[in-house]
C-alpha cells in the first residue's frame, strides 16, 4: 500500500510521466523520423517533402517577420468582425425561432438544411455585393457562422428548464429581464457551443475567400507560397494556422465549461 | 370545424407560412429590382434565375457535372468509411493508442483542413485525386470518434452473452460489437460525407476543377449573374437532397436498433 501511494505521489509529482504521454511523444518523434527519412531518401521530390530542418527554419522566418503578424490581424479582425455580424444575428434568430414553436416549425427547416451547404459557394455573390476588398470576406465569416449558432440557439432555448421559466414569471420579469437573467445564463453552453462551431467554420469561411482573392491575410500569404513554390513556408503557415485554429477551439471550449461538461 | 380539420390546418400551417414568406421575399426583391431601388447588376431578377435553370441545366452540361461532383463523393466516401472504420476499430482495441491519440483526432476535426488545398494540389495535381483526397481527409475525423464511441457503448449484457457462448475475438467483434455499433458507426459516416460533400464542391470552386463547384466559378468569372445565381441555387439543392436522404437512412437504422 505504501508503495502503491509513493507510486502515485511519484505520477502526481510527474505527471508527463504517463504512459499516455510517453506514447504520445513515441508518436511524434516517430513522425518525425519517418518524414525526415523521406525527405532525405530522394523517392519524392524534395520541393513536396521538405526536410524537417528546412521546416523549421521558415517556421522562424515566418514567426519573426512582423509582415506575417500583419497579415494575421488582418485576417483576425475579418474573422472577429464576421462572427460579431453572424453571431449577433445568429442568437437573435435562434432566441426568436426558440421561443416560438410556430415560427420554429415554419423557418427551422431552412436554416436547418442551409446549414451543412458549402458556403464558399456563396463567394461570387459576396463579392457583388461587397466589394473584393475585406467587406467580401467578412460577410463569407458572418454567413458561415450564422447557421450553427443560430440552431444552437434555438435548441438551447428549448431545453431550459421550465421551472426557471416559471421562476422568472412569478417574479413579473419582462421580456427583456427575463432574456438577460434566465435565458441567457440558462443557455450559456448551447451558445459557447454555438459560438466554438461558429468560430470553426468562420476560420473556415475566411480564410477560403482570402485565397481565393485577396491581397492580404493569412489565405493570401499560404497561396502566395503556393504560386512561389516556397513549400517550407507554405508548411510553416499551415502549422502556425492549425495550431491557432485548434487552441482558440479549446480555449472557447475551456472559457465555456465545455470541457468541464464532457468530463462529467 | 372537425378536430381531424384543426389538426391537419395546425400540421401545414407553418410550413405553409415559411413558404409564403420566402415567396414573398423573392416577390419583394423582383418588384425592388425593377423599380430600381436593388441594382440589376449585382442582384439579378428572380424571375430570370427560375428563367435561366433550364439554359444552366442544358448548355452546362449540368448531369455531367453533377455526375463527376457525385463520383468525387463516393470516392471520397468510400475511402472514409473503409479507413475511418478501420482506425476506429484499432484505437478502440489498443486503448493505449486510444488514450493517447484520441484528443489528437479530436483537434483533427476542428482543424481548416481544406485550407491545405494548396498543398495538394502540389503532391496531386490539379485534378480529381486532389479534390477526392482532400475530401476524405477532412472527414475522416468524425468516422474515427464516432465509430469508437459506438464500440465503447456496447452493453455489457451483449458482451457477457458473447462470452458465455464461448465466442471467439473475431466472432465477438462480428457478431456482438459491430452490429451494435453500427448506427453510431453510421452517425459517423454522415457526417463525414456531408464534410466531404462540402470540401468536394469548395475545392472545385477554388481551384476551377470539376463539377458544380467549378460551374459556380466559371458563371461567376463570366459574369452570368442569372445563371451563377441559379448554379448556387442547384447546389444548395443537392446538398438538401443529399442531406434529407442520409438522415432519413440514419433514422432507419437507429430505429432498426
Amino acid at each position: 500500500m505504501a508503495d502503491s501511494g509513493g507510486l502515485t505521489r511519484a505520477r502526481d509529482a510527474r505527471p508527463w510521466l504517463t504512459p499516455v504521454a510517453l506514447l504520445r511523444v513515441a508518436i511524434v518523434l516517430a513522425v518525425l523520423v519517418i518524414w525526415q527519412l523521406m525527405a532525405i531518401s530522394g523517392w519524392f521530390y524534395s520541393d513536396v517533402v521538405p526536410a524537417l530542418p528546412a521546416i523549421a527554419v521558415a517556421l522562424v522566418k515566418l514567426l519573426s517577420s512582423g509582415d506575417f503578424y500583419w497579415n494575421l490581424w488582418v485576417t483576425i479582425d475579418e474573422i472577429g468582425i464576421g462572427l460579431l455580424i453572424g453571431g449577433l444575428s445568429g442568437l437573435a434568430t435562434g432566441l426568436v425561432i426558440g421561443a416560438n414553436t410556430f415560427l420554429a416549425k415554419a423557418f427551422e427547416p431552412y436554416l436547418y438544411y442551409l446549414g451543412p451547404t458549402p458556403k464558399i459557394i456563396f463567394f461570387p455573390v459576396m463579392i457583388m455585393w461587397f466589394g473584393v476588398g475585406a467587406g467580401a470576406k467578412v460577410a463569407m465569416g458572418a454567413v458561415s457562422c450564422f447557421f450553427p449558432i443560430a440552431l444552437n440557439v434555438a435548441a438551447g432555448m428549448r431545453q431550459i428548464d421550465q421551472v426557471l421559466i416559471r421562476v422568472g414569471q412569478s417574479f413579473r420579469a419582462n421580456p427583456w429581464q427575463m432574456a438577460i437573467k434566465i435565458y441567457l445564463p440558462a443557455m450559456r453552453h448551447p451558445i459557447i457551443n454555438g459560438l466554438r462551431l461558429g468560430l470553426g467554420v468562420a476560420v473556415i469561411g475566411t480564410l477560403l475567400a482570402e485565397t481565393k482573392m485577396s491581397n492580404r491575410g493569412i489565405g493570401f500569404l499560404v497561396i502566395q507560397a503556393y504560386s512561389m513554390f516556397d513549400m517550407p513556408r507554405m508548411y510553416a503557415i499551415l502549422i502556425v494556422l492549425f495550431v491557432v485554429a485548434i487552441g482558440a477551439n479549446a480555449l472557447v471550449a475551456h472559457f465555456g465549461g465545455l470541457d468541464q461538461i464532457k468530463q462529467k | 370545424m372537425s378536430a381531424a380539420t384543426r389538426l391537419t390546418t395546425r400540421h401545414w400551417a407553418p410550413p405553409l407560412v415559411g413558404l409564403s414568406s420566402m415567396l414573398l421575399i423573392l416577390a419583394a426583391v423582383e418588384i425592388l429590382i425593377r423599380v430600381g431601388l436593388i441594382n440589376r447588376y449585382i442582384v439579378p431578377l428572380p424571375s430570370k434565375v427560375l428563367a435561366s435553370f433550364g439554359r444552366v441545366i442544358v448548355e452546362e452540361d449540368i448531369f455531367h457535372r453533377f455526375l463527376l461532383t457525385a463520383w468525387e463523393c463516393l470516392a471520397a466516401g468510400v475511402l472514409l468509411t473503409v479507413f475511418g472504420v478501420a482506425i476506429g476499430v484499432l484505437l478502440h482495441r489498443a486503448p493505449l493508442f486510444r488514450h493517447a491519440c484520441e484528443t489528437w483526432v479530436a483537434a483533427m476535426a476542428s482543424a481548416p483542413l481544406v485550407l491545405a488545398y494548396p498543398l495538394f494540389l502540389v503532391i496531386f495535381g490539379r485534378s480529381a485525386l486532389t479534390i477526392i483526397m482532400l475530401a476524405f481527409i477532412a472527414g475522416l475525423a468524425p468516422v474515427i470518434l464516432k465509430t469508437i464511441e459506438g464500440l465503447s457503448a456496447t452493453r455489457r449484457v451483449l458482451i457477457n452473452v458473447g462470452r458465455s457462448f464461448k465466442l471467439t475475438p473475431a466472432q465477438q467483434f462480428w457478431k456482438i460489437y459491430f452490429p451494435s455499433a453500427l448506427p453510431t458507426i453510421f452517425v459517423g459516416i454522415r457526417l463525414g460525407l456531408i464534410f466531404a460533400l462540402i470540401n468536394v464542391v469548395g475545392v472545385e470552386f477554388l481551384i476551377n476543377f470539376g463539377g458544380l463547384g467549378q460551374l459556380i466559378n466559371e458563371l461567376a468569372e463570366r459574369y452570368d449573374l442569372a445563371g451563377t445565381y441559379a448554379a448556387i441555387c442547384f447546389v444548395i439543392l443537392v446538398s438538401v437532397v443529399f442531406f434529407v436522404t442520409t438522415e432519413r437512412a440514419e433514422r432507419w437504422l437507429t430505429a432498426a436498433d
